[in-house]
C-alpha cells in the first residue's frame, strides 16, 4: 500500500472504481437517452423509471420464478423493451408532429406513473438482491482490492457501450439509422419502414436502461426511487456531452463518474453535486457541450 | 409542427377586456366569499401555489421556456422566509422579502447558465441545477435536514398586526396574490411582454429585428424567479414550515402539471390549475402513494387529449381571451 496525496492507495482506487462503476451506468442511460432522442426527438424522462423496472424485473425474477442473474440480464431487458414499445405505440407516436417540449412532459407523466405503481408494491426502501455466485469475491491487485462484480459491471457496460456504438456507426442498419435522423421523408421514400424503426429504436433505448437497472441491482438495492434520482444526473451529463454523438455520450458518462469518485475523496461533501457543477462550467466555458454542434 | 402554446388562445377578440375584466372580477369576489364555507388556510396554500404557477407560466406561456426547476426558487425562498422569520426574528414582510430575495438571486444565476441553450436541454439544465441546489439544502444546517425548519412564528406585520389570526393572515395573502397576478398581467401586455411573445413566436426573426433576445430572456427569467420566491416566502409564512419537499424535484413537475392543467399561456389558466390539483391531493390524501399514479395519468391525458387546459379550452369554445 502507498499514498497518493496524502490518501491512501486503496481508498483512491476504490473510489475511483466506484467511479468507473456509475460512470458504467452514467454511459449507458446517457447513450439510451442519445440514441432516442436521435430518431424520436424526443428526451425519455421514463428512463429512470426504465432502469428502475429493469432492475425489479431482476429482482422479480429471482424470487418468484427463481431465475438468477444470468438469465434476468437477458429477460429484463426484453421484457422492459418490449413494454417500451408498447408505450411507443399507445402513447409516443401521437406527440411526434408537436413541440419537442411535449414530449418530455408526458414521458415525465409515465415515470410518475411507473414510480407510484413501484412504490405501492414494493414500499420506498430498498430490497437487496444477492449476488449470483459466480461473481463473489475478488482479487489483490496489490494497491486495491477488485470485487469480481465490480470488474464485470465496467467490462461489460464497456463492452454494450462500444457495440451499440459500432452497430449505429459501422453498420448497414446504422447507416439507415442515422439517415432517417436527418430525414425521415427521404428515407421512407427508398422504400425503408420508419415508423418500424422509431419503434424498435425505442424498444432498443429502453432495453438498454433495463440492462443497466439489472446490472446496478446487486449493487444498489432495488428501489422504485433508483431511476429519478439517477436520470437527472444523466440529463447533466447528457448537457455536458451533447447528444450529437454516441461516443461523446459514452466518454462523458465514464469521465464524469470518474470525476465524482475522485471528488469523494478528496471533498466528500461535494461529491453529490460535482457533476452539476461541471455542467455549469461547460455552459459558460463552451455552450454547446463538449461534443454537442450547436443547436 | 403543433406549437407548444396554442396562438389560437391569445388571439385577440372584440370581447377582449370584457372577459378578462369579468374573470377577474369573479376570481376575486370568489376569493373573498370562499373563506366562508371552505378551510382558509387551504385557501391561503393554493394562492401561494397559483402565484408559484402564475411565475412559471410566464415563462412557458409567454417566452415558451419549459423549466423544469421551478422548486429551487419556490423551496429556496421558502427556507430563508421560515429562517429569517424564526432565527433572526424579523417581521412577516421582510421575511417574506428575505425569501424573494434569495430566489431572485438564484433566478439570476441559474438563468444566466440556462438560457444559453434552447428547448430540451434548456429544460434539463434548470432540472440539474435545482437538484444542485436541492444536495446543499439537504446538506446545510440551516435548513434542518429531513426536519425543514418548523414552527415558524407568523409574527406581526409591520410589527403591529398579529397575523396568527387566520382572517388578517388571509387577507395578506390574498393581497400578495392579487398584487403579484397584476403584476404578471401588466408585464404580459407592456411592450416588454410582446417582444417576449415575439420570441415565442419565432426567436430568430426577434434578433433579426435587433432585439438582444437574451437579455429579454435573463430578464423574463429573473421576474418568473422572484415571483416563485413570493409564492414560496408567503407559504412559509402562512404553513409555518419549509421543508425538503419545496425544494424537490417533484415540486417543480408539480407546478408544470398545474399550469398544464389549467392551460399553458392563459391568464387564469395557473390559478384554476393550482386550485384543482391542490384540492385533489386533498382529497386524495387517503389513496397514498396512488396520487402519484394519479398525476402522472393527468399528464398523459393532458399532453394527448387536452393541450390547452381547462380556461384554454374554455377561451377557445368560447372565443374569448381568459
Amino acid at each position: 500500500m502507498f499514498e497518493v496525496f496524502g490518501i491512501p492507495s486503496t481508498a483512491l482506487f476504490g473510489q475511483l472504481l466506484i467511479g468507473l462503476i456509475n460512470g458504467s451506468f452514467y454511459a449507458l442511460l446517457s447513450l439510451g437517452l442519445a440514441v432516442i432522442f436521435g430518431m424520436l426527438n424526443i428526451i425519455n424522462f421514463t428512463h429512470g423509471a426504465q432502469y428502475m423496472l429493469g432492475a425489479v424485473t431482476a429482482y422479480l425474477l429471482l424470487n418468484y420464478a427463481g431465475l438468477g442473474y444470468w438469465p434476468a440480464l437477458v429477460i429484463a431487458p426484453i421484457v422492459v423493451g418490449l413494454l417500451g414499445i408498447l408505450i411507443e405505440r399507445v402513447f409516443l407516436r401521437w406527440i411526434y408532429r408537436l413541440d419537442h417540449l411535449y414530449g418530455l412532459l408526458l414521458t415525465f407523466g409515465l415515470a410518475l406513473i411507473i414510480e407510484g405503481i413501484g412504490r405501492n408494491y414494493l414500499g420506498t426502501a430498498g430490497l437487496p438482491y444477492t449476488l449470483p455466485d459466480s461473481l463473489r469475491g475478488g482479487r489483490n491487485l496489490g494497491f486495491m482490492f477488485l470485487p469480481n462484480y465490480r470488474a464485470w459491471v465496467i467490462a461489460a457496460s464497456l463492452l454494450v457501450c462500444f457495440g451499440t456504438w459500432f452497430i449505429i456507426e459501422r453498420t448497414r442498419l446504422g447507416a439507415y439509422l442515422r439517415a432517417a435522423t436527418e430525414n425521415p421523408a427521404l428515407v421512407r421514400a427508398f422504400g425503408i419502414n420508419v415508423p418500424r424503426m422509431i419503434t424498435l429504436t425505442y424498444g432498443f433505448g429502453v432495453a438498454l436502461a433495463a440492462f443497466a437497472g439489472v446490472m446496478a441491482a446487486p449493487i444498489y438495492n432495488v428501489s422504485p426511487n433508483m431511476g429519478s434520482e439517477l436520470i437527472i444526473v444523466v440529463f447533466a451529463v447528457v448537457v455536458i456531452g451533447g447528444m450529437g454523438s454516441i461516443l461523446g455520450a459514452i466518454v462523458s458518462g465514464f469521465g464524469l463518474g470518474v470525476i465524482e469518485g475522485l471528488t469523494k475523496v478528496f471533498y466528500p461533501e461535494a461529491s453529490n453535486t460535482v457533476i452539476f457543477v461541471v455542467m455549469a462550467i461547460v455552459l459558460l466555458v463552451r455552450p454547446a457541450g463538449l461534443f454537442g454542434r450547436r443547436t | 409542427m403543433e406549437r407548444f402554446v396554442d396562438p389560437l388562445v391569445s388571439k385577440p377578440s372584440t370581447l377582449r377586456v370584457g372577459s378578462e375584466t369579468i374573470a377577474f372580477a369573479v376570481m376575486v369576489l370568489g376569493l373573498v366569499i370562499t373563506p366562508l364555507f371552505v378551510y382558509p388556510l387551504f385557501l391561503m396554500q393554493a394562492m401561494c401555489f397559483a402565484l408559484f404557477a402564475l411565475a412559471f407560466n410566464l415563462l412557458i406561456g409567454y417566452v415558451g421556456l419549459l423549466s423544469f426547476g421551478h422548486a429551487l426558487y419556490f423551496g429556496w425562498a421558502s427556507y430563508l422566509s421560515a429562517h429569517a422569520a424564526k432565527v433572526w426574528g424579523l417581521t412577516p414582510e421582510l421575511a417574506i422579502l428575505t425569501g424573494t430575495l434569495t430566489a431572485a438571486l438564484c433566478g439570476l444565476g441559474a438563468g444566466f447558465l440556462a438560457i444559453r441553450r434552447q428547448g430540451i436541454y434548456f429544460a434539463m439544465i434548470t432540472l440539474a441545477l435545482a437538484q444542485m441546489m436541492y444536495f446543499f439544502a439537504v446538506q446545510a444546517k440551516f435548513t434542518g435536514g429531513e426536519d425543514g425548519i418548523q414552527a415558524v412564528p407568523r409574527g406581526h406585520l409591520f410589527g403591529l398586526i398579529d397575523l396568527r389570526n387566520d382572517t388578517a393572515m388571509y387577507v395578506v395573502v390574498l393581497t400578495i396574490f392579487l398584487a403579484g397576478f397584476l403584476f404578471i398581467y401588466r408585464v404580459i401586455h407592456s411592450p416588454f411582454g410582446e417582444v417576449l411573445k415575439a420570441i415565442r413566436e419565432n426567436e430568430t426573426r426577434a434578433i433579426s429585428l435587433g432585439y438582444k433576445t437574451d437579455r429579454y430572456k435573463l430578464v423574463a427569467f429573473v421576474l418568473s424567479a422572484t415571483l416563485a420566491g413570493v409564492a414560496g416566502a408567503t407559504k412559509a409564512v402562512v404553513l409555518q414550515l419549509a421543508s425538503l419537499t419545496d425544494v424537490n424535484w417533484p415540486m417543480s413537475g408539480e407546478v408544470v402539471l398545474m399550469t398544464l392543467v389549467g392551460g399553458l399561456g392563459t391568464i387564469f389558466g395557473p390559478v384554476v390549475g393550482a386550485f384543482v390539483i391542490l384540492a385533489m391531493q386533498y382529497k386524495l390524501a387517503f389513496m397514498g402513494e396512488w396520487v402519484l399514479v394519479i398525476q402522472g395519468a393527468i399528464f398523459v391525458v393532458c399532453v394527448l387529449l387536452f393541450r390547452r387546459g381547462i380556461v384554454g379550452e374554455l377561451a377557445g369554445r368560447l372565443r374569448i381571451r381568459l
